[in-house]
C-alpha cells in the first residue's frame, strides 16, 4: 500500500498524503565509526512517523541529518519533491523543518514568550534599521507575530508562565515550551527528539495529547524518536526501527511489533 | 506613591511590550528625562560637567555598546579601547577635513566607520568563541593603538603625535575645543546617550535582540531553529562598535579635547568599560547606566571622603581606589553575577509587595 503516491488511510480514518521527505541511501560516518548505514525511508504528509531503536542505533544522528546539522557522506535527502543541496541548519529551518531536542535546548536567559517568539524568525521581515526605530513596521510585525505566538501558548496551556524566565521552569514545562517554540515556526515537518524522556505518566499523557492535537489541528507532519513503546505504538502511523546504524524494520506498529528481527534487537519478549 | 502594578491592565500587545510596562516606572523615566534635559543644563558648571556628567554620559554610551556585544550576544570583547580610538580618530579626520559640517554628522559618521572596523575584527567570532575570541579582540586593541601611533596620516603629521580637537559647532553653538560651554557639551552628549539607549532598547526587545540572545544562550540550538549565526554575530559587532565609536568620538572631541592614543584608549579603557558592564549587569541597558555611573562616581566619592574629609594623601586614595574596584568586581562575580541591574530588579520585586510581603 505504501507504493501508492497518493498516500493511504490510517486505521483511525485519517488521510495521509504524498511523500514530504525522503531519505535515500543515507550513510553517515564519523571517522571510522559508521553511525548510519545505507538507510532509506520516507515521511508522508500528515503522518506521525516514529524512529525507534536501542541506544546508539543512530536515531538522533538521523534526526540531525534531517535538520541539516550533519551532512551525510552518501545518500540524498529529498524534501517536497526536490533534492536538497547541502545546507546550513538555519537554511533547513527556513525551509520549514522545526525540531525539539533530547536535552532541552531552550534559551535559558530569555522568557518563555521570547523563546517562543524566536521560533517565528521565518516570519520576521523588517530590517535592523526599522527595528531600531521600532514605531511602524517593526512594531506591527511584533504584534502580528505575538498574536500567532499567543495562540500556540494558549494551545499548549502555558499562558501562566509566559513572562517567566525559562531557567526557573520545571522540566516538564520546559519540554512543553520547547514544543511551543518549534510549533511557532508553523513547520511543514516537525522533528521531536524523545519528547517524553524523563517524564512521569501524567506528563507523558499530556505530551501525547499535545502531539496528537498538533497533528490533528494543524495537520503537521511529525517525525519522533521515543523509547516508550506504549507511546510509540499508540501514537505513530508508521515506525522505522534502527539498530547499529542499519534499518531493520519499517511499517505500521503492528507489522513492526511482529517483526522477529525487531523483537530480537530491541523489543524483547514479554514474560506473561 | 506605592510601586504597584495592580490595576495596570494591558489591553493590547503594544502596551504589553513597551519599555516600561509599569506606570510608576514610566513616570519616573519621564521625570528623569525632564530633569536631564530641562533642569541640569541651566545649573551645570564646568566642574560638574568635566568631573561627573560628561564621563558618565560618554561611558554609558560605550557600556551600552559593549553590553550589546558581551551581555546580549555573548561575544567577549577586550577591544573596546581600540574601537573607541577608531571613533576618535575618525572623528578627528572628519573634523579637520570638513570643518563646515555639523558635529552631529561627524560623530555619527565616526560611529559608522567604527562599525565597519568592528565587523572586520568580529569576523573571527564566526569560528572561535570564549577565551579565544577574547584574545582575538585583544589583538584588535593592540593593533589599532599601534596603527594610530605609527601612521602619521591619522594624526595629520602633528609633531607631538597627539590629536587636538579643533573648535566645531552645531547650529552655531560651539561643542568642541576649549571655549565650548559646559551646558552645550553636556546636552550634546546627552542627546547621543538618549538616542543610543532607545535604539539599543528597541533592538534588544525585538527580533534582532532575540537572535542575539539565542546565540548567547545556546548557539547550536539557535542555528537549528533558524538563526543565521553570521548575521546575528556580525550585526552585534556592528551595532556594538557603532555605539563604542560614538563614545570614542565624544570622549576625544567633547570631553578630553586632546588625545594621545596609548594613554586615552589603551587596554585599561577596554577593561574599565568591561568592568562597567559586569558591575552594572550583563544583558541590561539599565545596567550599562548603573555601571558607568558607579565607576565614574566612585573615584570622585573616594577623593571627597579620603582627601577632603579625612585628609589622607592623594596617592594613597588613588591606590585605594584600584583596590576597591578590584575587590568589588570579585564580589560581584561571586555574589551577584548579574550586577547592579539584578539588585535593582530584586529591589523592585520586593517593593511591589511592600508592605505586605506575604
Amino acid at each position: 500500500m505504501l507504493d501508492n503516491a497518493e498516500g493511504y488511510v490510517t486505521e483511525d480514518g485519517r488521510k495521509i498524503g504524498g511523500v514530504v521527505m525522503e531519505m535515500k541511501n543515507i550513510t553517515l560516518r564519523f571517522g571510522g565509526v559508521v553511525a548510519i548505514k545505507d538507510i532509506s525511508f520516507d515521511i508522508r504528509e500528515g503522518e506521525i512517523r516514529a524512529i525507534i531503536g536501542p541506544n546508539g542505533a543512530g536515531k538522533s544522528s538521523m534526526l540531525n541529518v534531517i535538520s541539516g546539522f550533519y551532512v551525510p557522506q552518501e545518500g540524498e535527502v529529498w524534501f517536497h519533491g526536490s533534492k536538497r543541496p547541502p545546507m546550513r541548519p538555519f537554511e533547513v529551518a527556513q525551509q520549514g523543518i522545526a525540531r525539539t531536542f533530547q536535552n532541552i535546548a531552550l534559551f535559558e536567559g530569555m522568557s518563555v514568550l521570547d523563546n517562543v517568539m524566536t521560533g517565528r524568525l521565518n516570519f520576521m521581515q523588517t530590517n535592523i534599521l526599522q527595528q531600531a526605530w521600532w514605531k511602524g513596521k517593526a512594531e506591527a510585525e511584533e504584534v502580528e507575530n505575538r498574536e500567532a505566538v499567543e495562540k500556540i501558548i494558549d494551545f499548549l496551556e502555558i499562558q501562566h508562565i509566559r513572562k517567566t524566565p525559562v531557567a526557573r521552569l520545571p522540566y516538564g514545562l520546559k519540554k512543553r515550551v520547547e514544543l511551543a517554540r518549534a510549533l511557532a515556526a508553523e513547520p511543514k515537518l516537525l522533528l521531536l527528539d524523545e519528547p517524553m524522556a524523563g517524564m512521569n505518566v501524567e506528563e507523558k499523557e499530556d505530551m501525547s495529547r499535545f502531539i496528537l492535537d498538533v497533528n490533528d489541528e494543524f495537520g503537521t507532519t511529525i517525525a519522533l524518536i521515543e523509547h516508550d513503546m506504549g507511546v510509540v505504538m499508540d501514537l505513530s502511523d508508521r515506525v522505522v526501527v534502527m539498530d547499529y546504524g542499519k534499518k531493520i524494520g519499517d511499517g505500521t506498529p503492528d507489522e513492526v511489533r511482529n517483526n522477529q528481527e525487531v523483537i530480537d534487537a530491541y523489543l524483547g519478549v514479554s514474560h506473561d | 506613591m506605592f510601586y504597584r502594578e495592580a490595576g495596570d491592565f494591558k489591553t493590547s500587545y503594544v502596551d504589553d511590550s513597551q519599555t516600561f510596562p509599569i506606570k510608576f516606572d514610566r513616570y519616573r523615566y519621564y521625570v528623569v528625562l525632564a530633569v536631564a534635559f530641562g533642569i541640569i543644563p541651566f545649573i551645570i558648571n564646568d566642574y560638574w560637567a568635566n568631573a561627573l556628567l560628561l564621563p558618565f554620559l560618554i561611558y554609558a554610551i560605550a557600556a551600552i555598546g559593549l553590553n550589546i556585544l558581551v551581555g546580549y550576544c555573548g561575544q567577549v570583547s577586550l577591544g573596546t579601547g581600540g574601537f573607541m580610538a577608531v571613533g576618535a580618530y575618525a572623528c578627528y579626520k572628519l573634523m579637520t577635513a570638513f570643518p563646515d559640517v555639523s558635529m552631529f554628522i561627524h560623530v555619527l559618521l565616526a560611529g559608522g566607520i567604527t562599525a565597519i572596523v568592528g565587523v572586520l575584527f568580529g569576523l573571527p567570532s564566526l569560528r572561535i568563541k570564549g577565551f579565544y575570541l577574547a584574545v582575538a579582540t585583544l589583538a584588535a586593541q593592540f593593533f589599532l593603538v599601534w596603527l594610530f601611533n605609527r601612521v602619521p596620516w591619522f594624526y595629520n603629521y602633528s609633531a607631538s603625535g597627539q590629536i587636538n580637537a579643533p573648535e566645531r559647532d552645531v547650529f552655531g553653538i560651539i561643542i568642541s575645543g576649549p571655549n565650548a560651554p559646559a551646558w552645550a557639551t553636556y546636552l550634546f552628549c546627552l542627546i547621543f546617550l538618549t538616542a543610543s539607549a532607545i535604539i539599543a532598547r528597541n533592538l534588544t526587545r525585538g527580533t534582532t535582540g532575540r537572535t542575539w540572545m539565542a546565540i548567547r544562550d545556546m548557539d547550536i540550538a539557535a542555528e537549528i531553529i533558524g538563526v543565521n549565526p553570521l548575521k546575528a554575530k556580525i550585526s552585534a559587532f556592528a551595532v556594538s562598535s557603532f555605539f563604542v565609536g560614538i563614545a570614542g568620538a565624544l570622549f576625544f572631541a567633547v570631553y578630553l579635547g586632546a588625545v594621545e592614543v596609548g594613554e586615552a584608549f589603551g587596554i585599561q579603557k577596554s577593561f574599565l568599560v568591561l568592568f562597567m558592564v559586569i558591575i552594572g549587569g550583563l544583558g541590561s541597558i539599565f545596567g550599562s547606566f548603573a555601571g558607568a555611573a558607579f565607576l565614574v562616581l566612585l573615584p570622585v566619592l573616594l577623593k571627597l571622603v579620603g582627601v577632603d574629609l579625612l585628609g589622607w594623601p592623594t596617592d594613597i586614595v588613588a591606590h585605594l581606589q584600584l583596590v576597591i574596584v578590584g575587590a568589588l568586581i570579585i564580589m560581584f562575580l561571586i555574589l551577584e553575577p548579574h550586577g547592579l541591574a539584578q539588585l535593582w530588579r530584586v529591589a523592585k520585586e520586593k517593593l511591589r509587595l511592600w508592605p505586605f510581603p506575604h
